[in-house]
């Protein structure tokens, strides 16, 4: 539409003032501060790469725990995450509307349990001794005779934290992409029968992604995002910063840990900005993968 | 029909359907289950909860976990109310405001030109990624530097701005008909009115959509009470109901459990009422 000059500004501007305050001067502050020394209290000191220098040389608990997690973490509960919800949204589009709409609010449903309720959900599961429900489930069903302390346990810990992330994990991707799949033109497929293809494997990889692409995108990059923010999953179910022993440690954890215990600002803020850099890494091989602007 | 037997949205139930139901429900099952425990968990009365072996249902509800959260904040200095209402004021302010916010910003980047206009929408879509438990240092100096810590104003402002909303929003408005706005205009409607009469109306889906990602940010959101608040009279119920949690006893347990089910139903309920304009919404999420 024509509009006078001033007028996009104007409507832009609320939103754009916020997110330049609260996301862009945030995300150029921690880049700043990463190349500092900073206590909170005294003015920052400038001490070029030696924060990152540091985290890749001298910091243990970094490269022998936080990053190995991280990686674990991020690419089961990511690419993994984000196939299962691929495969379960093409599974439910198949279905009548009524029950179709029935599984896909309860497979949605744990995606809105992020926070308060999903602590206490896990860690009555997850009880320490005879009266937790995991524990009973496994003795009677004589896998264990003795009851598992999972949050104290550091063998458990990670896969336990990986486990509630995947379960947390169907939200807004899934639902973008099942939105997707029901909007694929239905003569698609028929015409697809037409040229030759023979069965369902070939129907998904020819003609639902490829007419899916903007979703598929959409679901990858939302998938990437909340497994890397879903780090405090861990801290949460067993109640400490750092985790017992570090055992599902991550990076958010970790900035946490230095930010707010140490007030090592300026070595946090190196870990942020690694992360950051980490998720749009992450982000951009998705795009490469399911870009389709070029076409 | 496709010879691969791919059949999207039938309209009739067909034999061919009952494989994906052997392996969906058994998994809507494993997702659901926690929920209904906890459901059941916070209906249990003392002994129920301390039963062996433990039980999944609950066999006699009662209210009893109910009244020891409300009892236990009575002897407090702060009434639960007060983070109620306090929880209510930064829900509302979030979700409104960021409404208002992203399709006034959605439609000066869906339907006018200006210079910017590019650039700041793909601004926008890389801080799609964004993720801001990674920069809250920064964050808590430029609130300290605005002086709104310990204020509503703290609460609020940080999560107004969701670059998702503004995203979902932005491409919902590109389905707008353009012709529409085109005759709107030449009768002499201003871009404010058309605004009002034509976008508003007619984004109420995205807007729905929008309005449930918000709430889910705010209602849950301990961060700010944590981070940017110290006076307790000032802090929302996530907070509150976290301090709760990390009591370990087994009435703290039951607490706990009644505290995660005041949290959680309200979101549910918003989800169920607004799914159908939720899946319209995401029908156009594409990032291209």
């Amino acid at each position: 539409m024509r509009t006078k000059k001033s007028t996009p500004y104007l409507f832009l501007a609320p939103y754009l003032i916020l997110f330049v305050i609260f996301i862009i001067i945030p995300t150029i502050m921690a880049i700043g501060l990463s190349f500092t020394n900073y206590n909170a209290v005294q003015t920052p000191q400038f001490v070029g790469l030696t924060n990152y220098i540091n985290l890749l040389t001298q910091d243990t608990i970094f490269l022998q725990y936080v990053l190995p997690n991280t990686i674990l973490f991020a690419v089961i509960v990511g690419p993994v995450g984000y196939l299962l919800a691929f495969f379960l949204a093409w599974s439910l589009s198949q279905l009548t509307r009524l029950p179709r709409t029935i599984l896909a609010l309860i497979i949605y449903s744990p995606s809105m349990t992020m926070g308060v309720a999903m602590t206490v959900m896990w860690r009555v599961v997850f009880l320490g001794d005879q009266s937790g429900i995991a524990n009973y489930a496994l003795t009677q069903l004589g896998i264990i005779t003795e009851p598992i302390v999972w949050m104290l346990n550091t063998n458990y810990i990670m896969p336990i934290v990986i486990i509630v992330a995947l379960w947390s994990s169907m939200g807004v991707g899934f639902l973008a992409m099942l939105a997707g799949l029901l909007n694929i033109n239905a003569e698609l497929y028929e015409a697809g029968a037409i040229d030759g293809i023979r069965n369902r494997v070939q129907e998904v990889f020819y003609i639902t992604i490829p007419s899916m692409k903007p979703q598929m995108l959409f679901g990858a990059v939302m998938a990437v995002v909340s497994a890397f923010q879903a780090g405090n999953i861990g801290v949460m179910l067993t109640g400490s910063n750092p985790t017992p022993q570090y055992a599902a440690q991550l990076m958010v954890n970790h900035i946490d840990d230095y930010g707010f215990t140490r007030y090592e600002m300026g070595y946090a803020a190196a870990v942020s900005v690694s992360l950051l850099g980490l998720i749009y890494a992450f982000s951009f091989i998705a795009r490469k993968l399911f870009s389709s602007k070029d076409e | 029909m496709a010879v691969g037997g791919t059949k999207v949205n039938p309209k009739k139930f067909h034999k061919n359907q009952i494989p994906l139901y052997l392996y969906l429900v058994p998994i809507a099952i494993f997702m659901g289950a926690p929920i209904v425990y906890i459901i059941n968990h916070a209906f249990k009365p003392m002994d129920e909860l301390f039963a062996f072996p433990p039980r999944f249902f609950v066999s006699h509800p009662s209210l009893e976990n109910f009244r020891n959260l409300f009892q236990t904040t009575a002897d407090s200095s702060i009434p639960i109310s007060r983070y109620i209402f306090n929880s209510l004021i930064v829900t509302l302010g979030v979700v409104f405001l960021s409404i208002v916010i992203s399709t006034m910003a959605g439609f000066a980047l869906s339907k006018m030109n200006f210079k910017l206009k590019g650039p700041v929408f793909e601004v926008n879509n890389i801080a799609l990624m964004f993720v801001a438990t990674a920069v809250t240092i920064p964050r808590y100096l430029t609130i300290n530097a605005l002086g709104i810590l310990d204020t509503y104003l703290a609460h609020i402002l940080p999560l107004i701005a969701m670059p998702v909303c503004l995203f979902l929003i932005k491409q919902f408005i590109d389905g707008v008909p353009n012709s529409l706005i085109e005759a709107a205009q030449l009768e002499g409607a201003s871009a404010f009115t058309i605004y009002r009469k034509i976008i508003i109306p007619l984004t109420k889906p995205a807007i729905a959509t929008g309005a449930i990602l918000a709430f889910q940010s705010v209602w849950t959101n301990v961060e700010t009470s944590n981070l940017f608040t110290s006076s307790e009279g000032i802090r929302t119920l996530p907070f509150y109901m976290n301090t709760l949690t990390s009591v370990g006893t087994v009435q703290g347990q039951g607490m706990a459990a009644a505290a995660a089910l005041i949290m959680f139903v309200p979101n549910l309920l918003l989800f169920i009422v607004m799914q159908s304009s939720v899946m319209n919404t995401m029908a156009y999420s594409g990032i291209k």
